[in-house]
């Protein structure tokens, strides 16, 4: 390893690009944990966003009206409002106000935590109305066949509807967990020491913006790349033959 | 597979010379522009009270701000006709992107004279203003030394060289935020122990306001005494721009106007503006517009 390192040193050394990230152990550390937390965070996020999608979907066909409204209150709260402004409420003001309603000193959740829940609920917000338009894509014949086999509504929406609803979200949905990685980079105004965190304290001690910027530029465009090539596997997997191919 | 690739490698070579482009371009005679617009665009902070702050109209004021009302008057006298100033605010971590990029002609942004930042920007000589790094840490942190930040969260600014090198490389958890606001409010909602900033900038903060900072005090010994240095841009330096600040700047230090402002604007006496004074009537060499031997932060 320690060949590459010197080979980076050499590079500053001869050609004055300046990767610290490469050969200053302290500088490497903090980038890779970095690249870790964006990582992480973006995982959690998604999972949470799917889940609160597939729930929020369900509850939009609820027959009773105050919980299809809360469903719809939700949605307009988190699809209405910007990420930055969501995490900045959140962390500065939320916490603030359960932290002294519960006598809790240093905040309820730290930045990280704040983030997760911000962006899960935003991504989560779009995630209700696609699925709701991957439900209302399914024929009605087809859940009346279902219920004509005995199903009750979970059961038809958990073995029928659903099923049938993601192959023809799962375009709309690439989207917007795209995006929820992409907008992951919000959290480093709270000081979650995600990529573009690390990237810009680097920087700044380092003096080396534009190779920080190439960096960072390449690491997203292969967390996209990488979660891009996912969904399309899945999307394939899941492919039935004559329905939203 | 390869088509794609190429494709990638041809936009990043794009973006590589753009960069290059944009960084290396020079801009002889930013002086000359300045004359001919009648305007003199200066990057100024509005977060570090009182060098550069907002007063209760909103309006931009404060030392710094003061030192370049000067300078335009200065600037005026030259150019025979009103050089009016643009203020542009600046944060510690894109002052001198802004400056590189061309989006600002100077600033004098509370920015310590390092000598990695000298490859980046123009620092005029010499400089105006002198701090040093502590932390200012709850009563009940625990923090006495510079060993005992070890482990502790300590809140800090973006942007600031010391985070590293005072902070990290002392076992520190920094948690830095972009703007010295939501530092404060993070600091006193308990959400670090500590504050790791200029020593500068804790001190008004005592005087003005101590019922809100009593639980707080400077825990850490003073260390890094840097001096403060204005910028223009590195081509600028040995150009007629940097010959005129740097002319300005030893005169407020030879007529003590600096001095003046520390004390208008309620600032502690630092004895380095005293001696600067001192040294600047003397005709000591460190108060021309060249780097000092031995000048290395």
């Amino acid at each position: 390893m320690d060949v590459i390192w010197e080979f980076f040193r050499w590079l500053y050394d001869t050609q004055g690009i300046n990767l610290t990230i490469f050969y200053d152990d302290l500088d490497r550390a903090r980038f890779l944990k970095g690249i870790w937390t964006t990582i992480h965070l973006s995982i959690v996020a998604i999972v949470i966003s799917l889940m609160i999608g597939v729930a929020g979907a369900w509850l939009q066909m609820s027959k009773m009206i105050w919980l299809r409204n809360i469903v719809q209150g939700y949605i307009q709260f988190f699809r209405n409002t910007p990420p930055l402004i969501q995490l900045y409420f959140f962390y500065f003001a939320v916490d603030a106000t359960l932290s002294s309603v519960l006598g809790i000193k240093g905040g309820v959740l730290d930045g990280y935590g704040w983030a997760v829940v911000s962006l899960s609920f935003f991504a989560g917000a779009f995630n209700v109305e696609i699925f709701r338009a991957g439900v209302e894509a399914v024929p009605q014949s087809t859940v009346e066949a279902a219920e004509a086999l005995g199903y009750n509504r979970l059961q038809v929406y958990r073995y029928v509807t659903l099923p049938l609803a993601f192959r023809v979200c799962l375009p709309a949905l690439n989207n917007n967990l795209i995006n929820l990685l992409k907008t992951t980079t919000v959290a480093y105004a709270i000081a979650v020491p995600e990529t573009i965190y690390v990237a810009n304290q680097i920087w700044s001690d380092e003096y080396n913006v534009l190779e920080m910027m190439n960096v960072v530029w390449v690491i997203y465009i292969s967390l996209v790349g990488f979660l891009v090539w996912l969904m399309h596997k899945w999307e394939k997997s899941l492919k039935v033959p004559g329905f939203g191919q | 597979m390869f088509k794609n690739l190429l494709k990638i490698g041809i936009s990043m070579a794009a973006v590589a010379g753009f960069a290059a482009v944009t960084t290396s371009a020079t801009y002889a005679g930013t002086l000359e522009d300045i004359f001919a617009r009648g305007k003199l665009v200066v990057g100024v902070k509005a977060d570090y009270a009182p060098w550069g702050m907002r007063d209760a109209d909103g309006k931009v004021v404060g030392m710094e701000h003061d030192m370049i009302a000067d300078f335009a008057k200065r600037l005026s006298a030259k150019a025979g006709k009103t050089i009016a100033v643009e203020k542009v605010v600046v944060v510690a971590s894109n002052r001198m992107q802004f400056l590189e990029q061309g989006k600002i002609d100077m600033f004098i942004a509370t920015m310590s004279n390092k000598k990695g930042r000298r490859k980046v920007v123009g620092i005029v000589q010499p400089d105006y203003y002198s701090s040093g790094v502590a932390v200012l840490a709850h009563k009940d942190s625990g923090i006495s030394s510079w060993e005992t930040v070890k482990g502790k969260k300590i809140c800090g600014i973006q942007g600031a060289w010391y985070n590293k090198e005072h902070g990290l490389k002392n076992g520190a958890e920094i948690i830095a935020f972009k703007g010295v606001s939501e530092v404060e409010k993070a600091v006193l909602d308990g959400r670090c122990v500590g504050w790791l900033y200029d020593d500068s900038a804790f001190i008004p903060r005592k005087v003005n306001a101590p019922e809100k900072w009593k639980d707080f005090s400077i825990a850490t010994p003073v260390v890094a005494n840097v001096p403060w240095g204005a910028a223009v841009r590195l081509a600028d330096r040995q150009a007629p721009l940097g010959k005129a600040l740097s002319e300005a700047i030893i005169a407020w230090h030879k007529s003590g106007l600096l001095i003046k402002l520390e004390n208008k604007w309620g600032i502690p006496a630092t004895t380095w503006l005293a001696e600067m004074q001192k040294k600047c009537n003397a005709g000591d060499k460190i108060c021309n517009d060249k780097y000092d031997d031995g000048e290395s932060y």
